[in-house]
């Protein structure tokens, strides 16, 4: 087996000592994993954390006066100002900006939120243009077909090149003067790669054009930075990092969040209501309508503290080698393909494969008999698989809690898929 | 282990060596039928005879093994049908690959071959590979076209 790692290398991704954190892959050793560019595993500082904001905190946060409800109402204040911190946030003296993010339910709603409110800041019409990647996953493309679709503005894709990048060329041919709006993935969801968002963003807004960035898949594996990256708003969902389910968030700048309208109205977003009219609360609180998952913030906070304790230096380092092994595994078998990058330091958590003459459904089915979690499909990401020539492929992802072991059953259990469909088992 | 079961020798046979995996020349009947989360799709023709039974069934496309396993196990078990014994089939082929029919015994006896898919009964995610050749034929005999 031709690996590039070295013995120590090998060594340090064998080791885990991250597993015991969480309870799930604690309590099924015989699991393997390697989903969680889907969604990760959550550790037990996570679960400990939503549940005890219900046995200490719980009330309907921002409107009670009584102790409860304040305590629920700092704790979502301290998890956005940690949010922005993460993000690297901060206003001109170096204070997180904890008003500047908005939680949505997932960087999905998050995506809808600026593709409904944007259009009305920037006055997107027909001869405009909305510029995304063709890597998108839907949740980055749909809601701007829609925009445009009822604006008559045009939607242009960035288009990779053979080695599956946006070349400075193609950021300078589709960003041009008619581009009001550009939302980019920092990292793709099937290829794995990461996109240069600080050229991205440089060119947009040389054209007088917001950035928007998905960053859904490089949150939670690489040290994103809002000011490094130059973009006008930041997406991405908490249970990709190993928070909770149903949290997702929104960071953007403070002045153009001041500038949009409300998403969703109703209870909580208001500072005051007439019978015929309203007056909107400030940001973040304009853009979060009825009651908020207080619980989810809190155990997100959590979560950003148990990744820091961890560092994210070092979780970005755990992955590299581990996706680079992963690739190494999948490279030494002739049947397998992949898709995407052949070069391992490209992919950021996520190696898209196929089996040759085998159905993604089925080498998924199979690996599921021996444990090993992987995914199949489109990815969400359809257009991207048209482009590049494919209906589906196979998925695996890793992150700082996979190991050595789990990569290792994921190539013997390819081994038996090819063994079942070719006759030598 | 329902997916090792699934995936055997007899089942494979289908997959690799399939019978009925070709085009009908003079079909009486087609229709096709898609699976969007898999990609699979099926092209299904079928030969009414004079008496109104299956004289044959045969399909083309691409997708799954077990999409294609089961369209080719189901495309044996046709012939001689008539349509209402035909949809009958194909609704109590559902009724096994979504748990809803346990009787292997009736299973068997009806289904033949095709009994064992009921594995997938077991397998959320491929109950829609499964069925697709079944509801295929099912949406074709039903609406009559042509």
């Amino acid at each position: 087996m031709a690996t590039s790692l070295t013995a120590a290398q090998l060594e340090s991704i064998a080791q885990n000592p991250y597993k015991q954190d969480f309870p799930l892959l604690r309590d099924n050793p015989s699991l393997a994993f390697l989903d969680s560019a889907a969604t990760a595993q959550r550790p037990n500082i996570v679960l400990d954390a939503q549940r005890r904001f219900y046995e200490t905190m719980n009330a309907n946060p921002l409107r009670g006066l009584y102790r409860l409800s304040v305590d629920a109402t700092q704790a979502i204040a301290n998890a956005r100002a940690h949010i922005a911190r993460f993000i690297g946030a901060r206003d001109h003296n170096g204070e997180p900006q904890g008003d500047a993010v908005v939680f949505t339910r997932n960087a999905s709603e998050a995506l809808n939120l600026l593709a409904h409110t944007l259009p009305q800041v920037v006055e997107l019409g027909p001869g405009d243009n909305v510029v995304i990647s063709i890597m998108e996953h839907h949740s980055n493309l749909i809601p701007w077909q829609q925009v445009c679709a009822a604006t008559g503005a045009n939607l242009v894709y960035l288009r990779l090149d053979d080695d599956f990048s946006i070349t400075q060329k193609e950021i300078e041919a589709k960003i041009g003067p008619a581009t009001k709006i550009v939302s980019v993935t920092h990292v793709s969801n099937v290829l794995g790669v990461q996109n240069d968002i600080a050229a991205i963003a440089a060119r947009a807004h040389a054209m007088g054009a917001l950035c928007i960035v998905d960053g859904a898949q490089s949150v939670p594996h690489v040290h994103v930075d809002v000011r490094e990256l130059g973009c006008d708003f930041l997406a991405f969902s908490a249970h990709k990092l190993g928070g909770p389910l149903g949290i997702g968030v929104l960071w953007g700048k403070p002045d153009l969040l001041d500038a949009m309208p409300p998403f969703l109205t109703g209870g909580e977003m208001i500072d005051s209501v007439t019978e015929t009219g309203a007056v909107w609360s400030p940001a973040p609180q304009k853009f979060e309508a009825g009651t908020q998952d207080a619980a989810g913030s809190f155990a997100t906070d959590a979560c950003l503290g148990y990744l820091e304790c961890l560092g994210m230096d070092a979780i970005e380092q755990r992955e590299r080698l581990l996706a680079t092994y992963l690739c190494e595994r999948l490279q030494e078998k002739d049947y397998v393909t992949i898709v995407g990058s052949g070069d391992p330091n490209r992919h950021i958590g996520a190696v898209s494969f196929d089996v040759t003459g085998i159905h993604p459904h089925d080498v998924a089915s199979i690996l599921d008999m021996s444990g090993v979690c992987i995914r199949a499909g489109h990815h969400c990401a359809q257009p991207l698989l048209t482009y590049l020539g494919w209906h589906s492929t196979c998925r695996a992802s890793v992150a700082f809690y996979n190991d050595k072991d789990d990569i290792d059953r994921l190539a013997d259990g390819l081994d038996q898929v090819w063994g079942i469909f070719n006759g030598s088992r | 282990m329902e997916v090792a079961s699934l995936y055997n020798e007899q089942f494979m046979d289908h997959v690799t060596h399939p019978d009925y995996k070709y085009e009908l020349e003079d079909a009486t009947h087609e229709h096709d039928g898609i699976n969007p989360s898999c990609g699979d799709e099926l092209h299904l023709a079928v030969r009414l005879g004079d008496d109104g039974r299956i004289e044959e069934t045969a399909y083309t496309g691409h997708g799954c093994a077990v999409s294609m396993a089961s369209a080719d196990m189901m495309s044996d078990l046709m012939v001689g049908k008539t349509p209402e014994e035909a949809i009958a089939l194909c609704s109590l082929f559902k009724d096994m690959v979504t748990g809803a029919e346990k009787d292997m015994d009736k299973l068997e006896e009806e289904l033949d071959e095709a009994a064992l898919l009921k594995d997938v009964s077991h397998m959320p995610a491929r109950v829609k590979c499964a069925e697709l050749a079944w509801r295929t034929l099912a949406e074709m005999l039903k609406d009559g076209s042509i």
